[in-house]
């Protein structure tokens, strides 16, 4: 192990946002091991100072195009909570359906468009429409399916329109919603052989413990609700967050990094999934032991089985709760009265790639004094740094390209949404 | 005959546009039999300088957005701006009325002085853009339009009528009428009037039609007992880099 190699990745590839993989060991000792951020500044914290409620929400859905539904949510609980709003029973079951409609959809195009390209040899989902036609028209039926969930709440995913503090402008219709339940049925075979045709897939083997983080809650899998949840430390009120997530600024990457007492932590699929395997619905579960999934997981790699779980999980729940809107019987509701306070309100929620949370500080006009963001990709970063300085002494004497590969590979996995980390910071410190 | 060469570009953005192309999922294969995709990182591992048609995502809001959008112009033979960002610079215009020192300062502290950014602006402030589809996020139906339209050879049929026509066609009842701001009546048309059908105002992502009506939009507003100021706050959202908005 004695062997010296550079390698630069310019661009990763087949992830949201712009990042750069940058290795240098020297007669085998690793000398860097960086993932770069290069993506734009856009600097939302700054814009929000001084906007109304009202525009908050629509602002802070244009942080990204792929977590849109998640940001809003994110959003609107914040300023729910700043101003101790509280929402009916069907705008709960809306709120829970979209947030999985949108989980449902993120995890398949990362599945098949993103990752499942390494895994089967080919450079893009492209050349899969001749070779494996069938997957591809699976893949793109469950993604539009996926989307079709997030449109009759919402109207479209990327953007959504009329979600708001304590409801939605728009309720759906009951044959809306009944045309919708009898497509799950329609789609169910799809579930099954998207989790056979991961089963197939080869993960590499590599083990790290890190630290998990998620929501978690005491009677269901928690995407809106529940406590901030450390493996290493257990749980925090949401409010409380800061006393698990400490940001702070690293000289080589442009987007803050985030850690709580070790170096890093890790959230997103794998981190949820290690930490409510219990409150899986028995269909994920069953999922997870055909996938040989076996809770705790140390292994980033199987980031992407945990997101096939997850598709169960998120697939038979989005049942669940179409069934229980066409029971309660959907009618359009009065946009709650919102009523600004001074203070502080804090949205935490399970995003595709992670927790999520929002910040935001309000005068008694219901403007904003300050705003904090912390991206689950932010919050991934270091952590990813740490398995690269883990995994390169154990590939380093394969060639370059598969080191290569290997590392891209694992970044994937991490489904980075690179445009969300940056929202706040990318600076190439000299 | 090679198929035409596309290439996918983000700049400073949510990349929600460049998404909306995956969410065309029924045209996709269709549209993968009459062109190559060279260039589309959020997509394909592949990269080439070589190709006919570029989209662009993003505002431009960094030196280097500037010398890499200068680069694609130089290489593609039609340069279509996609979404809010890359048409009238969108949201990320926000940040020029706070100014950038207050914007550094804000956000990166003590690092302020290392953070490079330029005030944002919309592609066609920087380079010639031949196609525009404007709105956050652009409509998808408009992207295929323009995709067959350039495939074609022909001009892509882009409205320029205002949002009040669609939302008439569609039947819904006017936002002003619910007591809300809706700025359908200058706003132009191609999104299906999507915001009011969901119940809520327009905001004018999709920037102004050619010769706006502004006597009927004063009028409007005086019926409804807004001011000019507050109609203009909403147009600053997505039309800030515009003279108009600056009034």
């Amino acid at each position: 192990m004695a062997k010296t190699i550079e390698i630069n990745v310019h661009h990763v590839t087949r992830v949201e946002g712009h990042g750069n993989i940058k290795i240098r060991a020297k007669d085998g000792t690793i000398e860097e091991c960086k993932l770069e951020v290069v993506e734009s500044p856009r600097f939302f914290e700054a814009m929000l100072e001084g906007r109304t409620w009202k525009d908050v929400r629509h602002i802070t859905t244009r942080i990204c195009g792929i977590c849109a539904v998640g940001h809003g949510l994110t959003s609107v609980q914040a300023t729910e909570n700043a101003f101790g709003m509280k929402w009916s029973k069907q705008t709960d079951l809306l709120k829970r359906l979209i947030c999985l409609g949108e989980q449902l959809q993120s995890h398949v195009l990362h599945e098949y468009f993103l990752a499942a390209p390494d895994f089967l040899n080919v450079a893009s989902v492209v050349p899969l429409v001749q070779s494996h036609p069938e997957v591809v028209v699976r893949a793109l039926k469950l993604k539009k399916f996926a989307n079709q969930i997030c449109d009759m709440i919402c109207g479209r995913k990327v953007h959504p329109i009329g979600m708001e503090p304590g409801g939605f402008a728009y309720t759906p219709k009951r044959k809306e919603l009944q045309q919708l339940r009898a497509k799950f049925d329609e789609m169910e075979p799809d579930i099954t052989a998207t989790v056979d045709l991961f089963a197939t897939l080869k993960i590499p083997a590599f083990q790290r413990e890190t630290e998990y983080v998620s929501l978690k809650h005491d009677k269901e899998y928690a995407w809106l609700e529940g406590q901030v949840y450390s493996s290493d430390m257990g749980g925090v009120a949401k409010q409380d967050y800061l006393k698990i997530v400490h940001e702070k600024v690293v000289d080589h990457s442009t987007s803050k990094h985030v850690a709580n007492k070790r170096s890093s932590y890790q959230v997103g699929a794998l981190a949820r999934v290690n930490n409510n395997y219990d409150l899986l619905l028995p269909h994920a579960k069953a999922v997870a032991q055909k996938l040989g999934f076996k809770a705790p997981c140390h292994n980033p790699f199987m980031i992407n089985v945990a997101q096939v779980i997850e598709i169960a999980q998120c697939f038979y729940d989005a049942r669940n709760v179409v069934e229980a809107l066409i029971e309660l019987g959907p009618k359009p509701e009065e946009s709650p009265e919102v009523k600004p306070k001074a203070g502080r309100g804090v949205g935490a929620t399970e995003v595709p790639r992670g927790i999520l949370f929002h910040d935001y500080t309000y005068d008694d006009e219901g403007k904003i004094v300050k705003a904090n963001l912390v991206i689950p990709t932010g919050q991934n970063l270091a952590n990813i740094e740490d398995d690269m300085r883990a995994l390169v002494p154990q590939i380093i004497d394969q060639p370059k390209d598969v080191i290569t590969l290997q590392l891209e590979m694992l970044v994937r996995a991490y489904d980075p949404c690179i445009s969300c980390s940056v929202h706040f910071l990318n600076v190439e410190f000299v | 005959m090679s198929k035409p060469k596309i290439a996918v570009f983000s700049f400073t953005s949510c990349e929600g546009c460049s998404l909306e192309i995956l969410n065309c999922e029924d045209h996709i294969p269709e549209l993968l039999g009459h062109v190559d995709i060279v260039n589309f990182r959020e997509a394909v591992s592949n990269r080439s300088d070589d190709y006919d048609i570029a989209f662009v995502d993003g505002a431009v809001s960094t030196p280097r957005d500037e010398d890499e959008i200068k680069e694609v112009r130089k290489n593609a033979k039609v340069l279509v701006a996609i979404g809010a960002c890359a048409c009238t610079g969108g949201l990320n215009v926000m940040k020029n009325y706070k100014g950038l020192d207050y914007c550094r300062k804000c956000v990166y502290g003590d690092k302020a002085g290392k953070v490079e950014t330029i005030d944002a602006r919309p592609l066609d402030a920087v380079v010639p853009v031949d196609i525009k589809i404007n709105g956050c996020p652009m409509p998808k139906a408009e992207f295929l339009e323009v995709v067959t339209a350039v495939l074609m050879g022909r001009k892509p049929r882009i409205p320029n009528f205002p949002v009040c026509v669609e939302c008439k066609r569609k039947g819904n009842v006017c936002q002003w009428l619910k007591g809300a701001v809706c700025l359908g009546v200058v706003a132009r048309a191609g999104c299906d009037a999507i915001c009011p059908t969901y119940n809520k105002g327009c905001v004018a992502c999709r920037g102004l039609v050619d010769e706006p009506n502004a006597n009927a939009c004063k009028e409007v507003m005086t019926e409804h007992g807004l001011s000019m100021e507050q109609v203009l706050k909403e147009f600053q959202l997505y039309n800030g880099y515009y003279e108009v908005a600056k009034q």
